[in-house]
């Protein structure tokens, strides 16, 4: 393995205390979205080196439980861990107990019971990683996106690349720019709001950063009561792009029946959807992020999709350097702690 | 039964009105009450309870239990479940036809009063409305009701077709029973798993809207106005519904309601942790909503209190929450949890009477329906039955479902502290509870 650098060097002082688990973009505040932000940074100067990896983790295992299908952040978690030289046991539910009947709580028990440290947790069911966080004994537990609940990871992620859109465009380096960055930077965040984690995410990262964020899509597919979220709901989507920093679109979750909450796509795709003619818009030095897997025609025109500005190529990218960050922001402490001879309560 | 009973003395409580809230003594006699008067002389063998500082009050009358018993045996059975109740100080429970099978015929009704004949309470039942609560034909309720069953409900769902509903109602009215209604319109609350709102916005849950409930209640008062028939209300937990049931009592309808404790003590915040306990049916709902139902209560637009007691064995409740089946229990915690939400609205007495005379008189087995010697729910006056509660509302005391007489767990209040407590419990003038324990 390479020699410490001073990104590692870096590494070795946490600054900001996080978890023991990463349920919600609200156990970090704005200081632990900075601390996440900052060791990415160090881990991105990882990953342009030729061996790529760095055996921070040695030893750690990190199970991942995906419950639901995933192909991007599944494999963005297990590059993660395996890059901070950690084992990871992954479970192909398909083909487990689970499909015997064995209960979550009793899969994840058994899991624990091999000397896990950490469960990355994907599922179906809002709130699910928040009850499996009460039955593990040890183990750190990383909401991998739960319903419509939450996907912090994305959101982080988003964060990540709109800071380094803006560095770029500055010519700064993005750790230079802290998180003051996004101070009343205007984040227009369109779609399926109602369905959407990534959403949820994003309006409690980027409110925590103070951005100004602003909500549009068909009413039907905003959530029942926007009380106490930190964002403003826009009727028109053309005004709202026309004052954007940023653009997040999210997916029409069809398959969930957010279909039905529309007469149809074409009537959606004409309303909240990013077209050609829409794009145009956008202030010269916006950027759109979209958390994939894009349904080109849908939410955004398939021209739309390969534009510049459009940056879902640089967030997958982005995605392994934020992963590894949260990875070893919750494990790392435990050597720490396990070096000096103490333990975790 | 009543042969057997002992002579028991009752000492040093207030006894509540009517005819009148006043201290003295209640003395029982083969399963009766027969005197009840200041500083009685104790005859000679009799059991003497301490009643210093309660109140003494009917015994509790529950308009809506389950029992689970046929069928669900693992989550609770006609005896756990009527122990429970006493300890809670009720001396009958209305069991929810909700069992598999149903309690649609005869056959099924008679296995849950033969089961329910020696437990701790008496048990009354409920039928089905529609054969096998699907909603479409009609139980046979002259039946049912020849078997003494005077409350009807398919609970647990609501009847979505209107004209089922209507015709339930032309020939219920002919039966002189009542139909009672779990009001939710199963393609307005399709999905949900909670209170659609604030909180199922911000937690991602599925909400199921107050509008599920207030639609079907506003069907149904138009067809208690078209019919003539006499209607009851279980679980409501809207402003909404209040409203609605308010200018219905103004005009006249003969319409009850219930309410539950949990739906005056727990708002929707509480599934912030996402734990399957607090999921419930209706859902927790918001704050202004448990306000509106307490004065509702206080200005008798609703009638009851009623537990829903809803068990549940623990591996049903370790799922995801929107996996999880809704319902707590409640017959153990229904007073202390009541006269903890109604502190300042209603006084101990009045939170009585709404889970004694009043429930006693909607189920129809109040001193109008029977005989006083049989009687639920009655005044405590010489030759009333010997159902009895003794509660200490100044007790303090922390629930533990892991100790509760039920067979499930699954209370919303376990480790929270509540203020008012069931001392004894006399059914058939058997004290049933003593000093908060069950004698069987």
């Amino acid at each position: 393995m390479s020699t410490l650098t001073p990104a590692e060097d870096e590494l070795a002082t946490p600054r900001v205390g996080i978890g023991p688990h990463l349920l919600s973009v609200a156990d970090l505040g704005a200081e632990g979205i900075a601390e996440v932000l900052r060791v990415a940074e160090a881990f991105a100067e990882v990953e342009r080196r030729s061996i790529p990896k760095v055996p921070t983790l040695r030893g750690k295992v990190v199970a991942s439980l995906f419950f639901e299908e995933s192909t991007r952040t599944r494999l963005s978690f297990e590059t993660a861990a395996k890059r901070l030289s950690a084992d990871v046991l992954s479970l192909a539910v398909a083909s487990s107990a689970v499909q015997k009947g064995e209960s979550l709580r009793d899969t994840i028990e058994t899991i624990e019971a091999m000397g896990i440290d950490a469960v990355v947790l994907r599922h179906r069911s809002s709130g699910a990683p928040a009850q499996v966080a009460r039955w593990v004994e040890r183990a750190h537990v990383i909401n991998a996106g739960d319903g419509w609940h939450e996907h912090p990871s994305q959101a982080l992620v988003d964060c990540f690349t709109v800071r380094q859109v803006l560095a770029e465009a500055r010519g700064a380096e993005p750790a230079s720019l802290g998180v003051g960055c996004f101070e009343g930077l205007r984040i227009v965040i369109v779609g399926d709001v109602r369905h959407s984690r990534v959403a949820r995410s994003e309006v409690l990262a980027y409110g925590a950063l103070g951005a100004e964020v602003v909500l549009c899509g068909p009413s039907s597919l905003l959530p029942a009561s926007l009380e106490g979220w930190p964002a403003k709901v826009a009727e028109d989507l053309d005004d709202a792009i026309a004052h954007a920093d940023v653009v997040s679109l999210l997916r029409l979750q069809a398959e969930r029946g957010s279909g039905s909450f529309v007469p149809s796509l074409r009537e959606y795709t004409a309303g909240w959807g990013l077209t050609a003619e829409r794009v145009r818009r956008l202030p010269p030095h916006a950027i759109v992020t979209h958390p994939g897997p894009m349904v080109r025609g849908v939410e955004i025109a398939s021209d739309v999709a390969d534009l510049p500005a459009v940056v879902a190529t640089r967030q997958v990218t982005n995605g392994v350097a934020v992963r590894m960050a949260l990875l070893f922001l919750l494990l790392g402490a435990d050597s720490a702690l396990e070096g000096l001879g103490g333990a975790r309560g | 039964m009543a042969e057997g009973a002992p002579t028991v003395v009752i000492r040093g409580g207030h006894v509540v009105g009517p005819p009148a809230s006043r201290r003295a003594d209640v003395v029982l006699e083969a399963g009766r009450v027969v005197a009840v008067e200041a500083d009685v002389a104790v005859p000679a063998g009799a059991t003497v309870l301490d009643a210093g500082g309660c109140l003494v009050a009917p015994g509790l009358v529950d308009l809506h239990t389950h029992l689970r018993q046929p069928g669900h045996e693992e989550a609770e059975t006609i005896e756990s479940g009527a122990r429970a109740a006493a300890l809670g100080g009720f001396s009958a429970v209305m069991a929810m036809p909700n069992t598999d099978p149903p309690i649609d015929c005869a056959a099924d009704a008679e296995e849950v009063l033969t089961l329910g004949r020696d437990v701790a309470c008496e048990v009354l039942v409920a039928g089905a409305i529609t054969l096998g609560r699907r909603g479409e034909e009609l139980a046979p309720m002259r039946e049912l009701a020849a078997m003494g069953i005077r409350l009807f409900t398919d609970d647990g769902a609501g009847v979505q077709s209107g004209a089922v509903m209507r015709r339930a109602l032309e020939y219920g009215r002919g039966l002189g029973v009542t139909l009672a209604q779990h009001c939710e319109d199963a393609s307005l609350a399709a999905g949900g798993v909670m209170h659609d709102g604030e909180w199922s916005s911000r937690l991602g849950l599925p909400g199921m809207p107050a509008a599920a409930e207030e639609a079907m209640l506003a069907r149904d008062l138009a067809l208690v106005r078209q019919t003539g028939a006499t209607m009851h209300f279980l679980h409501l937990s809207t402003k909404g519904s209040v409203a609605l049931l308010a200018a219905a009592r103004a005009e006249g309808l003969a319409v009850t309601a219930e309410v539950t404790p949990h739906h005056l003590a727990l708002l929707d915040a509480a599934v912030e942790g996402y734990d399957p306990v607090f999921r419930v049916n209706p859902p927790l709902r918001s704050a202004s909503d448990a306000e509106a139902l307490s004065r509702a209560l206080a200005e008798g637009i609703i009638d009851a209190i009623a537990t829903d007691h809803a068990p549940h064995p623990p591996e049903a409740k370790d799922l995801p929450f929107d996996q999880a089946p809704p319902g707590m229990l409640g017959l153990e915690t229904a007073l202390g949890v009541a006269l903890g939400a109604l502190e300042g609205v209603l006084s101990p007495e009045e939170v009585l009477a709404r889970m004694s005379f009043a429930p006693g008189a909607i189920a129809r087995v109040g001193p109008a329906d029977r005989p006083a010697a049989c009687a639920q729910g009655g005044p405590l006056v010489p030759g009333a039955a010997g159902h009895l509660c003794v509660v200490d509302p100044a007790a303090t005391w922390t629930p533990d479902a892991s100790r509760s007489a039920s067979k499930s767990r699954n209370s919303p209040f376990t480790g929270t502290t509540l203020r008012g407590r069931v001392r004894h419990t006399l059914y058939r003038g058997v004290p049933v509870v003593i000093d908060a324990e069950a004698q069987r």
